[in-house]
């Protein structure tokens, strides 16, 4: 059951269309004339659960066909390279944080080899640099302190 | 004439150096990331796009478009060396394309690709011209109903055409249109679904959502793939077309022309269904269809006409309704909303200079094309051996200093990251992302007209099929939700299941 494309996505529909309405809660309903900030969002809650209600019964009455296979490994390295970069670009500046970014995105790949990842961290870099500082004009900082 | 005054007005602002140099660029930077394998048209918009944003607002959306034809001619040569697709799109010009290339005439296809999109671009173009101005002027009686409904329309077409479930296209419009709601409401000043984070005050950005989904998302996909093995070897002889070539191209490019651009002003109808449709047209007509799949150059010429015309045709929705067809055009809805300009029928009374200039730079991208690719083939080919473990790290670069850029701050390159993960997650459970971002454009604009029709109508939700254009509209949602409906009832009926 784990396993079904459209139980897991009913189940994802379902939670983030409960969410939504629960959470317009907050907000002011209005009425159909003059609607308040909550009143399209619950609307849209609404359809969303119905949409994921819908996929998870027929999930559950077609039984477990879809097998999904997840690649968590690259999944992992690509998203963690990203906050990577996010967390050390403003501390230490845009190389470092490429570098770091290089090398953990390419961590998650088929095949890791460190010295053309050093290669290709270098080359990039200096075409970010090139590209983003010296002709868009970016206020970016190369490394802290410097 | 109209016409010839608006076309030399937007000649006038296309070749300024400055605009003339943006869509050189564009096309140029375009095809070289579209023809590095596995990266889609709107992968390579989606991580090219950070770059046009300190632009004057026509010169970015001019790159933008250079951008998109380039990577689609990208896309054409990676069919046609390596029978790799880079989209749906150009899996047609795989058919004929690569046993054209296996038999030693690489040079033949990649020309007749270039020109037979040349010619569509050409005609597109004029239909641009001619069908933009009415309809803008159409559109500007529709009231706050009629473009509730037409909006309707779109996000239920694109959910359809999306090969993929219905329920779940259905879905992912919803959620793109909840996400498209996050941030400050216009009317009350509340600020909905920001979780205390101050960044989403404003909304989630434009930028996070595009390189989320259709760049994050789409590394890890590729990344769990085998690469691809057969790389072109073979070294492209001569590049000309002989006389049969090009006599042979003829009519399948005018053909692949008028369907492709009839599909392309269709909104939702996306990339794939021009070329599938014009593909089964040809290989009806033919004498011998068996040549189809075997190297007949008319299998390269009319998908690859259709293609560009339907790229180009996709641009009348978007830049007079303002209402996006496809996932590409929600990309330049999005940028010319960065940019600061409403998109809708006003733009081309307020901006003629951006409509008339983006559409007289869509005829010199296409002479760009021709022009570039034709001579430089041999760099291109040489790019296609590119391995993808140096790509995939370099598009994640361009993609964090995107986010970065926006407003030099972190949290864009932490949204986009969440919502890559997001968006794998939804492409393994069988939803197609297009929908989600053509709700997410559209969200804040589909709650402000329904506020304003109700309000009129005073609560009475019977205007939306009262008033004409807004009953017209509503009419054709339901058309295209029975035609895809109707055929799955009745084959389940015969089944038996």
């Amino acid at each position: 059951m784990l396993r079904n494309q459209d139980v897991l996505a009913g189940v994802l529909f379902l939670l983030i269309g409960i969410g939504a309405v629960a959470v317009a809660r907050d907000y002011e309903m209005g009425t159909a004339m003059r609607m308040g900030p909550a009143y399209f969002p619950t609307v849209l809650g609404r359809i969303l659960y119905a949409f994921g209600a819908f996929l998870l019964l027929r999930g559950i009455a077609r039984g477990g066909v879809v097998a999904v296979t997840w690649g968590w490994k690259p999944l992992a390295f690509v998203t963690l390279s990203m906050l990577a970069f996010g967390f050390l670009i403003t501390r230490f500046g845009l190389v470092p944080a490429l570098v770091a970014m290089f090398f953990l995105a390419a961590a998650g790949g088929r095949e890791f080899r460190f010295r053309e990842v050093l290669v290709l961290a270098a080359v990039m870099a200096a075409l970010a640099v090139g590209v983003f500082v010296h002709v868009l004009k970016l206020p970016f900082q190369l490394v802290a302190g410097l | 004439m109209d016409l010839l005054a608006n076309l030399a007005y937007g000649f006038g602002v296309a070749l300024s150096v400055q605009n003339l140099a943006y869509c050189f660029v564009g096309v140029a930077l375009g095809t070289l990331i579209g023809v590095l394998p596995g990266i889609s048209p709107l992968v390579a918009i989606g991580m090219l796009f950070p770059l046009t944003f300190t632009l004057p607002p026509v010169a970015s959306l001019i790159m933008l478009a250079g951008i998109y034809y380039g990577a689609q001619y990208g896309g054409a040569i990676t069919s046609i060396l390596l029978n790799i697709p880079g989209e749906t799109a150009s899996a047609v010009t795989c058919l004929d394309g690569y046993p054209m290339a296996r038999q030693g005439r690489a040079g033949p296809a990649l020309a007749i690709a270039a020109l037979a999109s040349f010619f569509a671009g050409c005609v597109a173009t004029l239909i641009i011209a001619l069908a933009g101005p009415p309809l803008g002027e159409w559109a500007l009686k529709f009231g706050p109903a009629d473009y509730f409904s037409l909006m309707l329309m779109a996000l239920v077409a694109s959910a359809v055409l999306t090969h993929g479930d219905l329920v779940k296209g259905l879905a992912m419009v919803v959620l793109g249109l909840l996400l498209g709601l996050v941030g400050t409401d216009v009317n009350s000043g509340v600020v909905r679904y920001s979780f205390e984070v101050l960044e989403l005050t404003d909304g989630i950005g434009f930028t996070v959502i595009a390189v989320g989904l259709f760049a994050v998302a789409e590394i890890v996909s590729n990344l769990e793939r085998k690469e691809p093995h057969e790389v072109f070897t073979g070294r492209i002889t001569h590049l000309m077309p002989t006389r049969k070539d090009l006599a042979d191209s003829l009519w399948p490019t005018v053909r692949g022309t008028a369907v492709g651009a009839f599909l392309g002003l269709l909104p939702g109808t996306g990339p794939a269904l021009p070329t599938f449709a014009t593909y089964m047209v040809e290989k009806k007509i033919a004498r011998d269809p068996s040549r189809f799949g075997a190297g007949a150059i008319e299998g390269v010429a009319a998908p690859e006409a259709a293609n560009n015309a339907a790229a180009q045709t996709a641009f009348i929705p978007t830049l007079t309704l303002g209402i996006p067809g496809t996932a590409v055009m929600t990309l330049m809805v999005g940028a010319m909303v960065m940019q600061g300009i409403t998109p809708g029928p006003q733009v081309m009374t307020a901006r003629p200079d951006l409509f008339w200039g983006i559409v007289a730079s869509m005829w010199i991208g296409n002479l760009l094309l021709v022009v570039l690719n034709l001579p430089l083939v041999g760099i291109w080919v040489r790019l296609l051996r590119v391995p993808y473990r140096w790509l995939f790290p370099a598009i994640v670069m361009f993609c964090c200093i995107g986010n970065y850029s926006v407003s030099n701050n972190p949290v864009d390159v932490y949204l986009c990251a969440g919502v890559g993960v997001l968006g794998y997650v939804l492409i393994k459970l069988g939803c197609e992302p297009a929908p989600l971002v053509l709700g997410y454009v559209l969200g804040p604009l589909m709650e402000e007209y329904l506020r304003r029709a109700m309000l009129l109508a005073r609560g009475d939700a019977t205007v939306f099929f009262t008033r004409p254009i807004s009953l017209a509209f509503m009419v054709a949602t339901a058309v295209i939700l029975a035609v895809l409906i109707v055929p799955a009832l009745r084959r389940r009926s015969v089944t038996g299941r």
